[in-house]
């Protein structure tokens, strides 16, 4: 007897070490095929963000004046029909006509022809330019009114297209992942640790503590919003941190509300009671009880959260506090996008694919962290 | 019950007060004034104008005199609008903002429940599956972009429904602007149905009701009741924004909404209206979150205010 | 519901019964930048509310279709020989919307209306040529003291303070509309409300919803009513241009006041010659705060503006909307011969690159001690595209630039009140055809516009000689002087002239482009 008495104890012990609620959801998270692809999907699209605008061949604040606005494609730019326009154009800069612009693989030669000897300095036009290399002369004729040039051409690629000044659009979606990302998923974990804590404290105190609470909140809530950011850029100048502290603002408290909301029912369940009766204490239940049975929508609110901080953030930068040119984010190119939708709708495209599919991504993990964290479903 | 909802108004006093006293004097301190233009103004000619607007006077007069036309329910003079009192743009903004917000919030709801209803009775199979990524979609896509994709379609190419304009509500210019309204609501309405039915659907007694063999039908009506809790309070909040407008919609559709006046007035620096937005705000917000706490307690008997 | 319904239901069949009415009449959907501030003319300072106010109120003198000067209320004027008294004859048939007659006292109240510093008038200083108008507008004199007469109804003098040569220009301007008296009196600020609002030009205020419309019916008894072949014109504020653009195409807007000026080549692919570009009086520049360190050096200030490209700019960025600036005062302009212009105009791009970064050698920058430089902008798409090409342009020479970026008020503000600010990014539109329109900005106690803080007293000395000056030949000369000096100085780097970008419908007959961008509606007919 005394033995048995024993073991129990220890089972007892084991089971409660392997039962944790954290170890056990996430155990149960990669069981969840889409959210591990998702979670593997996520960790691509921040490696590509972190590592991708190094390796495009082009820096994300690089400007070719030539190619402004091109569509996305797979082969090198200068197409051929790009060439004789250029060639021209350098040409009426040497005040002098090109004769047989002829290419050969990735070498240019042509005939400048003018009324006064041509002055070879200018030749570095060709260099100047974002689709040629150095010039060489390789004949002279007619008292320097005659040279013959060869000049290599420049290949690019812009896999993505380029924006209105002529930059890379695959490394300036890249490099926006880096800031939308962040501020993306710490702007929504600093909503979601702050509205949760304060909205189940609220709902589970209840009574006036809860009324002031809430009416707290709907003070944040109707406040000039705009003011607030001006403010902050007026006083404080741009600090990436204030950006946090702006989205942080405004967004954890339709949080703290679904929250409070979830509490007021849950508080009244036979478990929260039963807890209370064992001598729990309010910060042990509002931890241990309240707060994983609001995950589910809080989930989903979550999910909702992270498009909307990543669009607020393109506002903050219409107002000076979110990013500054040269750099970008992703909301800022979707709404560049967005205007220039019946011209140049790569530029809407491809940075929306990135969003959208960041999105789906943390979705899948959303709903499989929901399913994980399920106190009932265990 | 009663003595709840009394309360509840009489807190409301402080909060508004807190709100306008806090607002007024933020808004004042952000540079720039209502009559500063890309071309200035003569030194004269503004100090004629902050004469006749009370801007000469002292901050805390300017507070004096603000709060005491509101108690009166005067909300002033728009700065920007000067030809309208902010009661007048209100008066003519207003019920266009709460027809097309309120329609847009009764498609979510009716659209979104019952495509939240279908995935959660059919979890894991393609009608989910298809209900999630197009929920996703409604989240994802901004309305920015929506609105000139439907523009472009239905207005340009297709040509069925006007691009913009309000035509004093016709039903064939409010079509587009609802729809775009509605899709994010849509999209969290059905995905929240869907979380919390799959959980009601596994809870006690709606298992009884099934195995009282009971027809779907009911047995979905109760789950609903139980699934609506979260729904109702995310819906306090969103109802409360969609129907004091949205700037882009209402931007993009050129609709007269009061959504505009939120970032226009405070751009154009018009502290009257900002005020109004302000005020307009929390009323909606108080009113929405009473309204919720009233319908939790129908809803769920066991939420209760002492 | 079923009370909705009905509603629905009748204001469907309205709308079809109003659309068969509307046929009869001839409508024009005209887009405009903004809603007014107010109908109030003197109370206004804007473009786009002047586009509205001058198609209901007509002042002494009016545009025409082509943007020339011709007689409105009056029908003719004489000029005493010292450019000092100006007397108008109004028309005999001159009247108000409700019958009565307009009368030269009407004009009397309404120009000391816009004086007396009660009424608030943003714009008044556009008239303060008239005699005492300034002093009386500051406070300091008796309204009646105002240099406007009555000469007898049909007669008005007008005596100025000296000689100015834009004067009939300037009676142009909504700022010297008649107002109607005896609905002022009646209704008080509410006289700008549809129903009360009496006007004399060729349209009356028919409705006005914020955010939405102003519509303006036909007015049966202006003086030339039977040639206005428009019955309603239906102003609509284009907050969103892309947008107001697909509202165009769709055929819900016959012009509009502006196009997204970066998607202008995608524009003339679908639209083709109804995109309109025309050049207008304002300019586009860079102020460079000159009490600054880094900026203090005309040298440096220089080697900046040299090497923008100013075409890129214009072509890339603006889709040719906009044309590059080589001088402050925009060519074309009235009282003025060719403007003055930077001499590095005709160098090629390397030249000045070579120059500008020897200037920047002799004023202590170079590799080793780049120039910073911090530019402002308020937030725009094609400011951002700009100022981003400015850097680029500038990191050619080894400056390093960081921006600013706020909303309009609060660059405006800080430009202002401030001086913490280097390099800046603003505009200026001519209220008038005038070069002192655009020199006036950079004198030295113009403390609110001169956001260079420009003090040149050679400068200042020129543009006072130049208002003494009443033969216009020698007073375009010296204002030439003042000009050549502050592009050597280069204070503001001019980068574009703003041009008038208009949609404007095949079906639209009689829309002339000209510099003021004023487009009357009583010219125009619709082609159906």
């Amino acid at each position: 007897m005394a033995q048995g008495a024993v073991i129990p104890t220890d089972t007892m012990v084991g089971s409660v070490k392997g039962r944790s609620l954290w170890a056990d959801a996430r155990a149960r998270l990669f069981r969840n095929k889409a959210a591990v692809v998702s979670i593997g999907w996520l960790i691509l699209m921040a490696l590509a963000c972190i590592i991708g605008p190094e390796i495009t061949g082009h820096r994300y604040d690089q400007i070719y004046t030539e190619y402004s606005r091109i569509p996305a494609s797979l082969t090198a730019y200068p197409k051929p029909e790009q060439i004789t326009p250029a060639v021209e154009r350098i040409g009426s800069r040497l005040r002098a006509k090109p004769e047989g612009i002829a290419v050969e693989g990735d070498t240019l030669r042509a005939t400048f022809v003018g009324q006064r000897p041509i002055d070879e300095r200018s030749l570095a036009f060709f260099s100047r330019s974002d689709m040629f290399g150095e010039a060489q002369v390789t004949e002279r004729g007619e008292e320097g009114r005659r040279l013959t040039v060869e000049v290599p051409i420049e290949r690019r690629h812009f896999y993505f297209g380029t924006d209105t000044n002529g930059r890379d659009l695959l490394t300036r979606t890249l490099f926006a992942g880096r800031i939308s990302l962040s501020i993306g998923l710490l702007a929504t974990f600093v909503a979601l640790v702050i509205g949760v804590l304060y909205g189940a404290t609220s709902g589970y105190l209840g009574g006036r503590i809860d009324v002031a609470m809430m009416r707290f909140v709907d003070i944040l809530y109707s406040l000039p919003f705009i003011f607030f950011v001006i403010m902050l850029v007026v006083f404080f100048g741009r600090n990436f941190i204030l950006m946090f502290i702006a989205v942080g603002a405004v967004t954890w408290l339709d949080m703290a509300r679904i929250v409070r909301g979830q509490t007021l029912s849950i508080k009244r369940q036979e478990f929260v009671q039963a807890a209370e009766a064992l001598g729990v204490g309010t910060k042990g239940i509002i931890r241990r009880h309240v707060i994983p049975n609001t995950l589910g929508p809080v989930v989903v609110y979550m999910t909702l959260l992270v498009p909307k901080v990543i669009l607020l953030e393109s506002f903050l930068s219409f107002l000076g506090l979110g990013v500054q040119e040269p750099m970008t984010s992703w909301g800022v190119l979707i709404a560049d996008g967005a205007r220039n939708i019946q011209g140049a709708a790569f530029m809407l495209i491809f940075p929306s694919i990135f969003l959208v599919s960041t999105l789906f991504a943390l979705n899948f993990i959303g709903d499989g962290l929901r399913d994980a964290l399920d106190p009932k479903d265990r | 019950m009663l003595s709840f909802i009394l309360r509840r108004f009489l807190s409301a006093i402080p909060t508004l007060f807190l709100v306008v006293t806090i607002s007024f004097f933020l808004i004042r301190i952000a540079p720039g004034g209502p009559f500063d233009l890309e071309q200035p103004l003569e030194a004269t000619v503004m100090e004629n104008l902050k004469r006749i607007y009370n801007l000469d006077k002292p901050l805390i007069e300017q507070y004096g005199i603000y709060l005491w036309h509101l108690a009166q329910g005067d909300f002033g003079p728009s700065f920007y609008l000067r030809d309208f009192t902010i009661g007048d743009l209100f008066a003519r903004g207003l019920p266009v903002s709460i027809t097309l917000g309120s329609l847009a919030l009764l498609t979510a709801v009716l659209l979104g429940g019952t495509l939240g209803s279908i995935a959660a009775l059919r979890q894991n199979s393609w009608i989910d599956y298809v209900v999630s990524s197009f929920g996703t979609m409604g989240l994802t896509i901004p309305n920015f972009v929506i609105a000139p994709v439907f523009q472009i379609v239905f207005g340009l190419m297709l040509a069925l429904l006007p691009v913009g304009g309000w035509n004093d509500g016709s039903v064939r210019n409010i079509i587009l602007p609802v729809i775009v309204l509605a899709l994010p609501q849509l999209a969290v309405v059905a995905r929240m149905i869907r979380a919390s039915m799959i959980e009601a659907l596994r809870s006690n007694h709606i298992r009884t009701l099934r195995s009282l063999g009971l027809p779907t039908s009911v047995v979905v009506l109760h789950a609903l009741r139980g699934a609506s809790l979260p729904i109702v309070s995310y819906l306090g909040p969103a109802a409360a924004a969609l129907l004091t407008g949205s700037v882009v919609v209402e931007t993009i559709f050129a609709l007269p909404g009061v959504g505009r006046y939120f970032v226009e007035g405070a751009l154009n620096r018009d502290y009257t209206l900002v005020m109004g937005t302000v005020v307009l705000v929390a009323v909606f917000v108080m009113f929405f979150n009473l309204l919720v706490d009233i319908l939790y307690a129908i809803i769920d008997p066991r939420v209760r205010y002492e | 519901m079923s009370s909705w319904l009905k509603r629905t239901t009748i204001a469907a069949f309205a709308t079809v019964a109003f659309t068969g009415m509307a046929a009869a009449q001839v409508v024009y959907n005209r887009g405009n930048d903004a809603d007014p501030e107010t109908l109030d003319p003197h109370k206004t300072s804007t473009t786009y509310e002047s586009h509205i106010l001058r198609d209901m109120l007509e002042g002494l003198m009016a545009y025409n279709a082509a943007g020339k000067v011709v007689p409105g209320v009056a029908e003719k004027h004489e000029i005493s020989d010292d450019g000092m008294t100006y007397r108008f004859t109004l028309r005999p048939n001159a009247k108000w919307s409700n019958g009565d007659p307009l009368k030269a006292s009407d004009f009397v109240f309404s120009l000391r209306r816009i004086m007396d510093p009660a009424t608030g008038a943003k714009y008044a200083n556009i008239l303060y040529p008239i005699k005492n108008a300034e002093k009386i507008n500051k406070g300091q004199g008796k309204v009646e003291d105002l240099g406007v007469k009555a000469v007898d109804d049909r007669t008005l003098e007008i005596t100025l303070e000296q000689p100015t040569p834009y004067f009939l220009e300037l009676l142009t301007h909504q700022t010297g509309l008649p107002v109607h008296a005896a609905s002022i009196q009646k209704h008080g600020a509410d006289f700008v409300k549809p129903g009360n609002y009496v006007s004399n030009g060729p349209y009356v205020l028919k409705d006005f919803v914020p955010n939405s419309q102003i519509t303006l019916e036909k007015n049966a008894n202006f003086h030339d009513a039977q040639n206005v072949k428009i019955d309603r014109v239906v102003f609509q504020p284009q907050k969103d241009l892309a947008a107001t653009a697909r509202r165009f195409e769709a055929g819900e807007l016959l012009s509009t006041s502006d196009f997204p000026a970066d998607q202008a080549k995608a524009l003339r692919e679908r639209l083709g010659n109804q995109v309109r570009t025309s050049p207008r009086l304002g300019l586009y520049y860079i102020a460079l705060n000159t009490t600054k360190e880094n900026l203090k050096d005309p040298r440096v200030r220089q080697a900046l503006s040299m090497v923008i490209d100013r075409e890129l700019i214009s072509e890339q960025v603006w889709g040719g909307a906009m044309l590059p600036a080589y001088s402050i005062v925009p060519p074309g302009i009235g009282n003025y011969k060719e403007p003055a212009t930077v001499d590095f105009k005709d160098m090629s791009p390397i030249e000045r690159e070579d120059k500008a970064k020897e200037l920047l050698k002799q004023a202590g920058y170079g590799p080793g001690k780049p120039l910073k430089v911090q530019l402002r902008y308020n937030t725009t798409d094609n400011n951002k595209n700009t100022v981003v090409q400015v850097a680029d342009d500038w990191k050619r020479i080894g400056v390093e630039t960081s921006f600013i970026n706020t909303d309009g008020k609060t660059h405006f503000a800080v430009l202002r009140d401030t001086n913490d600010y280097e390099a800046a990014r603003a505009g200026w539109i001519a209220d008038y055809s005038d070069p002192q329109n655009f020199l006036f900005i950079l004198e030295s106690d113009n403390k609110g516009f001169n956001y260079a803080k420009y003090n040149n007293p050679e400068y200042d000395a020129l543009m006072d000689k130049a208002a003494k000056e009443q033969n216009l030949d020698k007073r375009a000369d010296i204002l030439k002087q003042a000009e050549a000096i502050a592009l050597k100085d280069m204070p503001y780097i001019p980068v574009l002239f703003y041009g008038n970008n208009n949609l404007v419908s095949n079906k639209l007959q009689g829309w002339v482009d000209n510099p003021t961008g004023f487009h009357p509606t009583r010219y125009m007919s619709i082609k159906q």
